[in-house]
Parts: C-alpha cells; structure tokens; sequence
C-alpha cells in the first residue's frame, strides 16, 4: 500500500491529523474518542454496527447535527462536535 | 440542494455482491442500469473497500466488471421511499450527501444485504462494545486497532475472519467466544471437506490463530466499565470467568434487510424475502438477491445476483447457476443448524438493560403484557432513528414482538428529500458511470 | 369490583376521550367499566398531535376549547411525567396585512373568554421563533396553550378512573349498544350509562352518528431540542379544517419534550384509506419549509396517517342520544380531541349526574342531527 496522506481536522475544537480516506468515526476513535454522543438519559456512546443503522455514532460534522461518522470520509477542515467535547 | 428525476431500466438498491453482480451482470446485457449504495464505494460490507485492508482478488475482479459494464453507481446515496409508478414501473426516491433524486425505473433489484443481530446484555451499550461485522467495518474504514486486547464473542463463521483482520493489524485477540456447542462446530467443520475453497481458508484462519484461544459454547454475559468497556465475563453455561478487554466485538448472526422488500409488499416469510426461481418477489417487477432472501454469504448472493440481473434485463436464466444456487442454498442451511442460536443468549437481558439504545429503554420499562405498539406508544422503544433495527430482534425474543409494518421513510432523511418530485427535471440515464 | 358486578357506566372507547369520561364519572362515584377494542389510546389518540389549544372557528368551538384547556390545567399532579405535559404555548403567524388583522380580531376574541394572548409584530415574532421566516408580518402568541403526550395522557387518565374504582378491560369486541348495555363477544354488560366514545369508530355502533374519518398525515423528527419554542400554527389551519370537503394542507408544527419537531397537518376525506398520499406528504413538508426555512435540513425519522372523526357542522356530539335508553355519546372532535376531551367529559358527567354545565352544551346535542335531517335549523 502506497504511503497516506493526512488530512487536518477539528475535534472538539482541537487540531488533528487523520489520515486521508478514513471515516470520521475511525479518525474520532484514533484520536481517543469514544463518547460520540449523549443518550437519551445522558449515557455515552460510540460505534458500534459500523455500518449506518445503529445511529450511535452520531456527531456534528460543520455544524450539521446528528451526522453518522462511520459514513462520512474525513475532509480538510472538517469541524466534528461530540459528547467528549460537552463533559 | 440538488433535487432530481432521473430513468433507467432497472435499479439496483445495494452494491454488496448481490447488487454489484446483479448490476453488473444486467448492464452487460443491454439494460440501462442503475444502483443505489449507501458505502463510500461499492462492496457493501464484505467486500468494503478499505485503504488498509487488501481487497480479495475476487471483490476486486467483481468491482472492475461494475466498473466496465455500464451501470451508473451512486455511492453515499440512501433509498428512502419506493413505491409503484402507478403500475408502469417504481419510484425509488433517494438521498444523497447534499442532496437528493428520484429513480423511474421498469424493474427493481433488492440487494439490501444483511445486518447483525443485537441481543442485549449488561453493558452492552457501553462504548468500545460494537458488532463483529461492525468491528471488521471500523478496522477497514481506518480504526487501528493496534495493541488493544479484543474479545471477540457471538456466533457463525465471521467470528474467525475478523478475529483474524484483527490480528493481522496488530490488535491481542484474546479470545473468540463461539457459542454454538463444540458438536456443532466440528460438525460443521468436518462438513467442510466437501467444499474445497472454503476448507483452504479454514486451514490458513486455523494456522494463524495457534495462539489465539477460540471457546465453543461459550458467550458473553456482561461487560463492564466506566466511560467505555474495560473487562468482559463470559460463560459456558457451568463456568463463568472475567477478562480485561478493551474492545468488545458482540453480536449473533445476521439478520436480513428486508424493510424495502416489505414496504413494497413483497412476501416476507420467517424473515426472508420469498423469490420464484428467476429471483423475482411476489411482487412483479421486483427482484431480490443475496442475504434478504435468506443468509448464505457471498457466494450464493454472487449466484443470486446474476440470475436477478439476467431476469431482469429479460434473459432465461443460467442452468448452471441455478445448479450452484441450489448447492450454495444447502450450505447455508446446514449453517444456519450448525450455528442456531442457544436459548440463553437471547436472555441475558436484566431489568436494568437497555433494550431500546435510541429512546433508553430499559427491560423493565416493557410490560410483557403489551403488545408492540403499546411498547411503541407508551415508552418509545423502536421509535428513534434506526427505526427498530437494533432494538427489534431483541423486542422479539425478549417480549414475543414481531416487527411493525414498514412505513416511508425506511431510512431518516431530510425533509427536503421527501420534496422531490414536486418539480421535476427527467434525466435519461446514459449508462455513464 | 369486579368485571362481573353491574356497573353504573360503561365507557365504550379508551382514547382520551373515554378516558377523560371514565375519570369524571369515577370521580363522581359510579362505578365504571371502560372497554377498548384494542388497549387505551390505539384509535386516533396515538396518532395526533397532542396539543391542547384555544381555537375560534365558531363561538361553540372558542367556549369548548377554552372550557376544557382550564380543564386540563387543573388536572396538576393526576398527569405524571410520562404525559409530557408542556406549557409552551402557541403562535399563530400571520403572512399578510390581512392576516394580521386577523390576528388583532383573535386576540379581541380570545380577551373576550379571558385568554390572554399578545399581537407580535414581525421582530418579537422573530424573537419568538428565530426559525421562522423572516418576512412574515406577525403573530399571536397564546402563552396558556399547551402540548401534552397522547398515549400516556390517556393511560394518566385511566389511572384517576381506576383509583375512583373504575375497571379497563382491552381487546374486549363491542357488537352492539343497546337499551341500557352493551353486547360483546359472549357477554351482555349492563349499566344505568353507556357513553359511545369510539371516535371515528363510533358509528360502526351508532350508525346514525355523522362522523367520517378525516384522514392526515404527520412527521417527526430527530432530536432537535430548543429548535422550536412553541407550537405554531398558521391563520390558514382553521380554514383548512373548516372546508369539509376538500384536500387541504395547513401549517402546524409542535415540540415534542424529546426535542422532536412534529410536523403537520393534512386532511383529506378518502374514507378509511391509511396508505401515503405522496402528494399531500409533500405539500405539508413543503409548506412547512415555506414557513421554516430550516426545516428542510432536519431529519424526518418516521412519518404516519391518522384518521380525525369529523362532524359536517365541526362541533362534537357530547350528550344524550335519545333513541336507546342510557345511550349518551362523546364522540366527533376532529383535531380536537385532545383538547375537548376533559371538557367534553365534564359536560357528560354533569348531565348523567342532573347538574348545570358549566358552559351552555346545547349546540353539541347528538340530537341536533334528527334536527337537521328533519331540515330544522340547526
């Protein structure tokens, strides 16, 4: 496999580099992420079917709430918002 | 956001290998194809096309015939609503990233794959905890995986592959937790000499897993931990005993994606779609290939995908395939007996036990003397996003509920997506990929 | 009591407007027996929208809605937590000089039955609901409304009835009201009362009721919480529900205390066709975006049809039914069932116990029916 690419986002306000082609949901888990989002008795939660039916891995990708991270690939300057960045 | 009307012959839902060979397959006959794909690219979930995991010779040889045939793709694009186009063909209205369209189209193609079966048990809701297929998705999309203990617990033959993924990127697989008894297992193992593909690849998961404990009739009951999981107890029914664990993989089985199939009426049965010998639903015009008409892996959905795709570009169907189906169909029987899920897994639940993750409803807030839609109304329970696709093959064991109607959307989508159609600009399609 | 003793009354119907009937004559110290085809709230109540609202399409409906919303306010600590019980008032929005006066004569109405309601003007309007769009012209913000959660409102309410003594039974098939009784599969109920409180389903047994199902579609949402502050509703709701015979969208939207946004409103009489008018789905979410621009980038999770029992004079039918002895009906609210019920009930147990109501429910007689066949005024 050819070298990667990193790619600079935003988590919770913080800089990160993730490497390109990666899914939000591996990039937030990566960079030692894993509550996602609240429940709705404020639980945390991460992801877990990987696939985009569970809805647990919900976060706000640049400002757009309840984005499923495992469908979306991480882009340049993308802002993710968490539950880790509301504790 | 872009809104439009596009036509075609026959659409496709789902590029796993059903879709891709059903697309495919039909494109290279002549048909205006196109096949709408949730994934990033086409693969569904086996065949998931990952940057750090290499494709198998097969998924890639399959992918280049896609690409070569014709058919459009429209990856990252979810059906959300398909209905009859007043008896002439379907509607399938679709949602993209930014934006969202309608398909007019003679035929269908259901190649909606498959999902796990969640069952709950304490801690199960804890991050960290997440599927066996779902792990093997994280670790292709990028996850690394490298240095964490991985517990690695439910049934069938995906529990080895990703225990194997999961080695290969450096992650300590500490132990594979297969419930069905060791008869079972050998049994069905011992089966294998009569296929002799799949022995080979048992052979190689075998040697590579000399270190790595694998338990028969042996499953998770709890997993516990603070922020995320951090150790998990298993049993055998006579032992239990706890482990540090970083990464829990649980689930049991897989399920069929049958929500489109039955929103537009077709003849689901025991949780399969029911299909005539060229794939077709009892619905005409609809065709169904791979996992949804029964789990059989991806040979079968292959065989099944190109007889759809053939059917439904007008062409008699291959003998040979319909041969290969035939056998394929007997293993996955014998795999579905081999792999039957114990009574107790589907009890491991206590009172305190999320059932419902999206509303947080717990076991003990269902009175067992409600029907579903009491369930429903009264606490939420298979009421949030995933619309009871998690929730609901615990609902049925734990409470005797079977699955609610299917209503649009099948999928949450943007309200501005359900607007489509009210100004319409039609777009034959070219065939352009 | 068991099932078996006599009661004094038999509700027929557990939505919540059975419900509501069952907890005033309880507490009025009959025994009561509720019946329900199916289990509490499974007609109309668990497809509605919930909200409890002051409306004026006729001075019947203002004295109703305003009657039983005091009601409501007053049933205090008897709705628990799972009824979802919201204050949030609403705001009717006006796009048009001619609306908004509209709007003014509103307000004058409702001052007139003491409801307080304040005139917005297009800033505090936009200061009310930053989603709104931002050309509209106004509105009435009406603080008393509010929104409450169906299903479990109802089973609140089966909880008074019960703690007065009142037994449910579900899944119980009503044949045949007759002379003081009801005729189920293999039994013969007998009470003193017997109110119809089958909603759309109450002329299957009491043929000569003029209810038709009025069909209409909802969405709702992902969890959008503090996206929407009230419940809002736009002047052309009423005419909407007013105009019997055609298909008609108006907008509505409400919070839910999840944070859903429910998004309505639709009516269309296609007798009791449940499937999707794709058509009449995408001119409500069309309209509501026209008024809620956002609207169209939030997640709609679920949508679902309803059928409203519609009266052709848009009034319920609450009291008596003069051809079968003991034969009373609460029946026939349309999109207010929610809100009139504990008014409607409280007009019934009254007039089962000899008392005064407390408003004038003449113009809600079902006899008023014979009246009008007969080519009466009504």
């Amino acid at each position: 496999m050819s070298a990667s690419r990193s790619v600079a986002i935003v988590i919770d306000g913080r800089a990160v580099t993730a490497t390109e082609g990666v899914t939000v949901a591996s990039a937030l888990l990566d960079a030692g992420v894993t509550a996602f989002r609240s429940s709705t008795s404020g639980s945390v939660r991460g992801p877990v079917c990987g696939m985009g039916i569970c809805y647990e891995c919900r976060v706000t990708i640049d400002d757009v709430p309840h984005r499923r991270a495992c469908l979306v690939v991480v882009a340049s300057g993308m802002r993710v918002d968490t539950a880790s960045g509301n504790a | 956001m872009t809104a439009q009307r596009r036509e075609c012959d026959v659409v496709v839902i789902g590029a796993g290998p059903a879709g891709i060979a059903a697309a495919a397959r039909a494109a290279e006959l002549g048909a205006r194809i196109m096949v709408i794909d949730e994934g990033i690219g086409p693969g569904g979930q086996i065949w998931r096309p990952s940057s750090r995991v290499l494709s198998s010779g097969r998924a890639a040889q399959w992918r280049s015939r896609l690409s070569q045939s014709g058919a459009t793709v429209l990856s990252s694009t979810s059906a959300v609503d398909a209905r009859s186009d007043e008896g002439r063909g379907w509607i399938v209205a679709a949602e993209s990233l930014s934006g969202a369209l309608e398909i007019v189209a003679g035929k269908l193609i259901l190649a909606t794959g498959a999902r796990e079966r969640f069952l709950p048990f304490p801690g199960w809701t804890l991050p960290n905890v997440v599927g066996i297929g779902g792990a093997q998705a994280l670790l292709k999309s990028g996850t690394s995986f490298r240095g964490r203990r991985v517990v690695i617990a439910g049934s069938g033959p995906l529990l080895l592959p990703v225990a194997a993924s999961m080695s290969k990127v450096g992650a300590k697989v500490v132990l594979v937790a297969e419930q069905a008894p060791f008869e079972s297992v050998s049994r069905y193992t011992l089966g294998l000499w009569r296929r002799p593909s799949t022995l080979a690849q048992a052979a190689l998961l075998r040697a590579s897993f000399m270190k790595t404990r694998y338990a028969t009739g042996t499953w998770v009951v709890a997993a516990d931990g603070e922020d995320h999981v951090r150790n998990v107890t298993v049993t055998d029914g006579v032992k239990s005993r706890d482990m540090d664990c970083d990464v829990l993989c649980a689930a049991f089985g897989l399920i069929p994606n049958t929500e489109l199939a039955r929103l537009l009426g077709c003849r689901v049965e025991r949780g399969s779609v029911i299909v005539t010998e060229t794939q077709e639903t009892t619905i005409a015009g609809v065709f169904c290939a791979g996992e949804p008409t029964g789990i059989g892996g991806v040979d079968l959905s292959l065989v099944e995908g190109e007889i759809a795709g053939a059917a439904a570009a007008g062409r008699a169907v291959d003998d040979g395939l319909v041969a290969r189906r035939a056998r394929l169909q007997s293993d996955a029987a014998a795999l579905d007996r081999a792999f039957a899920l114990r009574s107790e897994v589907s009890r491991l639940a206590t009172d305190d036990t999320i059932v419902c993750r999206c509303e947080d409803v717990r076991l003990r807030d269902l009175d067992p003397s409600w029907s579903i839609r009491q369930g429903k109304l009264y606490t939420r329970a298979g009421m949030g996003p995933c619309q009871g696709r998690i929730c609901g093959a615990a609902l049925e064991c734990l409470r005797g509920w079977p699955p609610d109607s299917v209503r649009p959307p099948i999928q949450p989508a943007r309200l501005a997506t359900f607007l489509v159609g009210a100004k319409a600009e039609t777009t034959d399609e070219q065939g352009v990929h | 009591m068991s099932a078996r003793d006599r009661a004094d009354a038999i509700v027929v119907g557990a939505g919540i407007v059975g419900a509501a009937c069952a907890a005033a004559l309880a507490r009025d110290g009959l025994r009561v027996t509720v019946l329900d085809k199916v289990f509490a709230s499974a007609g109309t109540t668990s497809v509605g929208m919930g909200h409890v609202v002051v409306m004026d399409d006729s001075p019947e409906q203002l004295a109703l809605t305003t009657y039983s919303s005091r009601l409501w306010g007053e049933l205090g600590s008897q709705l628990h937590a799972r009824s979802e019980v919201d204050r949030c008032g609403t705001v009717w929005v006006a796009e048009d000089e001619t609306q908004l006066d509209a709007v003014r004569a509103k307000q004058e109405s409702y001052r007139a039955v003491g409801v307080t309601s304040s005139v917005l003007n297009r800033r505090e309007l936009q200061e009310a609901e930053p989603h709104l769009r931002r050309d509209l012209v106004g509105g009435l913000l009406v603080p008393g409304d509010s929104v409450v959660y169906p299903p479990c409102a109802t089973l609140d309410l089966l909880q008074v009835a019960r703690e007065h003594g009142a037994v449910v039974r579900e899944g119980v098939d009503v044949r045949e009201l007759v002379a003081n009784g009801v005729r189920c599969d293999g039994e013969m109920l007998r009470a003193d009362v017997v109110i119809n409180a089958a909603g759309a389903a109450a002329p299957a047994l009491t043929p000569r009721l003029p209810i038709l199902p009025r069909k209409g579609h909802l969405a709702i949402t992902d969890r959008y919480p503090g996206f929407l502050r009230h419940q809002i509703v736009e002047l052309g709701y009423l005419t909407s529900a007013h105009v019997m015979t055609t298909e008609s969208v108006a907008f509505n939207v409400q919070p839910r205390s999840t944070g859903q946004v429910l998004i309505g409103s639709s009516r269309e009489l296609v007798g009791w066709n449940a499937g999707f008018n794709h058509a009449i789905l995408r001119q409500m979410l069309a309209r509501a975006a026209h008024f809620m621009p956002m609207l169209s980038d939030l997640s709609i999770i679920r949508c679902w049809t309803g059928f409203r029992p519609a009266t052709p004079d848009k009034l319920p039918l609450i009291g008596r039914w003069e051809p079968i002895p003991g034969l009373w009906i609460a029946a026939g609210h349309e999109g207010l069932g929610i809100t009139t019920s504990v008014g409607s009930a409280q007009i019934i147990a009254d007039q089962v116990a000899g008392r005064p109501t407390a408003i004038d429910a003449s113009s809600f007689s079902p006899m008023r029916v014979f009246a009008a066949a007969a080519g009466a005024p009504t």
